[in-house]
């Protein structure tokens, strides 16, 4: 079984109190950008956000999927999957191509425009404080344990439980669990996921499949490449020595 | 050329040295304020005009393996004089392209990170190779050329011996990255337009750079024959018809090649449909592929039209369009419109790549003037290869 840890938000019971929206910035060192932090988005000073859809509360942030879209093209590596689960970045490799901005399916990964050492901000399920034992920030604040951390597949059995034991509260759906390949992040909600602004019709196989299928194909590229460029440089020279010598033979006749 | 005759002002020196000028100013900007102050790129549209022209601009240079491989590898040495002048429009255009890469790079200072951090399953990392190794080719394909100026005999032999490993490594380091360019978004089908998006886009990209890096050595050497005449002593720079219709067959058959991919992607992938949806989108696609497509392919089949010097130039010209459009629209038009926000580049970051392309002009006339960049149609090398 993997050690693997996890997120499950579960949108019934989130009160919209904002506690995980404070406690991020808290935890992070984020400066405070909105007083009104259900009009707050994600940014580079914001990990999470609390969205209100009608009487409901939702949250954002990264899903931090099994096989992550941003870590796969990173050229240098700067993001990483953690075996904690967690998806990590590392500043000091960064060089600033932006392309886990360009790939993640949930457009989560932000930048820091304004600066001349720019990083690239996100969610990290607190990375450092899960090492030392404690709760991600978000976690550790939420009174109604509407986020909850745990071992991942703990907290799928949960999930799955909640829906089938109230099938008329929940949509019968966890979002996160295939989605993209599926994601250490999971939310479940009482009405379809595109309601609440998330990303609907993402695709079940991971992001990076799509990648390494035309990738598969370089070595055959390179060796079927070279070894018909070669026999084209022999077949095609030789074909013009023997035009040449047949030209020369008819001037020698 | 007499310092007095440099210093001449023409219009068009006017005009490069405010270019320049300008430019220089926005990079300082540029790396002493970072992204945000000087472009218009922001979460939602974090790519821009820079990433965009890195792609026209290495599909643009594309005729340096094209013709290299046509000449040194197929042995068709009607095409020599074009091999000079298109690798060093490939080196120019890739120097542009490195460049603006580096302008483009949040942490420029740490661009070279990919050369000890390595992940290998990104494209990223498989383009920045290939861009690093196909340069190398480049240099070393275009060093005879500034060797035998200064007569150095000795080490022109040493470069001969490697010649043709050289050769076959290009066009496979540019087959690479050529098509990458398009790999790069297979990771984001649900971001990019469908009628861009397909999982065959870097052969896409591959078919396209062909036809359109010929027609850019096609419209080249239009420019050549213009800019360099025989009256102010230089040779070989005419237009010579047999080859230019040459090319531009080839030109043909690429487009074909090209526009038949297009269409069993959209049969097969069920996007018919979005043909007739009308958007910003669907004429942008129409405009990419009317121009870049549908009249040079009709322009060109016919014999009358490629041996006719106006005609060619102009399909030329119509080509490069087709191109520029299609790499702008899928690294811009075709992801905007998921994210849902306007883009448009900064007064910065246009003038920057402006004063690039300028430099670039610049570089190719030094070259040009300096160099025995345009040749008879035989080389000595290849005369002396043949014996
Ligand atoms: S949600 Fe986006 S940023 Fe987060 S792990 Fe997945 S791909 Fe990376
Ligand atoms: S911006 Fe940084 S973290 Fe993101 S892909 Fe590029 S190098 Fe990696
Ligand atoms: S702390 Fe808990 S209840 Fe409060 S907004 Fe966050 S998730 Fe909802």
């Amino acid at each position: 079984m993997l050690k693997e840890n996890g997120i499950l938000f579960d949108v019934t019971l989130c009160v919209g109190c904002g506690s995980c929206y404070k406690k991020c910035k808290e935890v992070n060192s984020l400066p405070q950008a909105n007083n009104d932090f259900l009009k707050d988005h994600l940014s580079n000073n914001t990990y999470t956000v609390v969205e209100q859809y009608d009487k409901l509360y939702t949250r954002k942030l990264c899903m931090h999927c099994n096989e992550p879209a941003c870590a796969s093209v990173c050229l240098v590596g700067a993001i990483k999957k953690s075996p904690t689960g967690a998806v990590v970045y590392d500043g000091d490799k960064c060089i600033g191509c932006r392309y886990c901005m360009q790939a993640c399916p949930h457009k989560v990964p932000r930048y820091e425009w304004s600066s001349t050492k720019p990083r690239i901000r996100k969610c990290i399920m607190c990375n450092n404080r899960v090492q030392e034992g404690k709760l991600p920030g978000c976690a550790e604040i939420c009174p109604t344990e509407a986020t909850l951390f745990g071992n991942i597949d703990k907290l799928i059995e949960v999930a799955k439980n909640r829906l089938k034991d109230n099938p008329e509260k929940y949509y019968q759906h966890i979002y996160g669990l295939e989605e993209a390949g599926g994601s250490h992040v999971l939310i479940i909600s009482p009405v379809p996921f595109e309601q609440l602004g998330y990303v609907s019709k993402l695709p079940k196989e991971s992001m990076p499949e799509f990648t390494m299928r035309a990738m598969e194909k370089i070595p055959s590229v390179v060796v079927g490449g070279g070894v018909f460029l070669s026999a084209m440089y022999w077949l095609t020279k030789r074909k013009n020595q023997i035009a040449k010598e047949e030209k020369n033979n008819t001037h020698g006749n | 050329m007499k310092i007095n005759e440099i210093l001449k002002p023409t219009f068009w020196k006017v005009v490069s040295v405010i270019i320049v000028t300008i430019g220089l100013v926005s990079t300082f900007y540029r790396f002493t304020r970072g992204l945000g102050a000087t472009t218009n790129l922001h979460d939602m549209a974090p790519w821009g005009l820079w990433i965009g022209f890195d792609f026209l601009g290495v599909g643009l240079a594309a005729a340096g393996f094209t013709i290299a491989a046509t000449v040194h590898i197929f042995h068709l040495h009607k095409y020599e004089p074009m091999v000079r002048p298109a690798i060093l429009t490939a080196f120019i255009g890739y120097s542009i392209v490195v460049c603006l890469l580096v302008v483009d790079l949040g942490r420029p200072e740490n661009f070279w990170h990919p050369l000890v951090m390595w992940n290998i399953h990104s494209v990223m990392f498989e383009i920045t190779w290939c861009l690093i190794c196909y340069t190398t080719v480049l240099i070393l394909e275009f060093a005879p050329v500034v060797l035998e100026k200064f007569n150095l005999t000795a080490p022109i032999k040493y470069l001969r011996i490697i010649s043709i490993p050289v050769v076959i490594a290009g066009v496979l380091f540019s087959t690479l990255h050529q098509s990458s360019f398009g790999s790069l978004y297979l990771i984001v089908p649900g971001k990019l337009h469908p009628l861009w998006y397909s999982s065959l886009l870097p052969v896409h990209f591959y078919i396209s750079c062909i036809a359109s890096g010929l027609s850019m050595i096609i419209f080249e050497s239009f420019l050549i024959a213009r800019a360099f005449p025989k009256d102010e002593g230089f040779h070989h720079t005419e237009l010579k018809m047999n080859i230019l219709s040459g090319a531009s067959f080839a030109v043909l058959v690429a487009l074909i090649a090209g526009f038949l991919l297009k269409s069993y992607d959209f049969i097969n992938n069920g996007k018919i449909s979005l043909l007739i949806k009308p958007s910003a989108e669907t004429y942008l696609f129409y405009l990419e592929i009317i121009t870049g497509t549908i009249v040079p392919i009709s322009l060109l089949s016919f014999k009358k039209f490629r041996e006719d010097k106006k005609w060619l130039y102009i399909i030329s010209i119509c080509v490069i369009s087709g191109l520029i459009l299609n790499r702008l629209n899928v690294s811009i038009t075709g992801l905007i419109a998921s994210s849902g926000v306007n883009y448009f580049p900064s007064f910065d970051e246009i003038s920057i790549t402006a004063m690039l392309v300028v430099l670039g002009v610049f570089a190719f006339r030094i070259v040009a003037k300096n160099f025995h960049l345009f040749e008879a149609a035989e080389s000595h090398e290849t005369v002396k290869e043949r014996i």
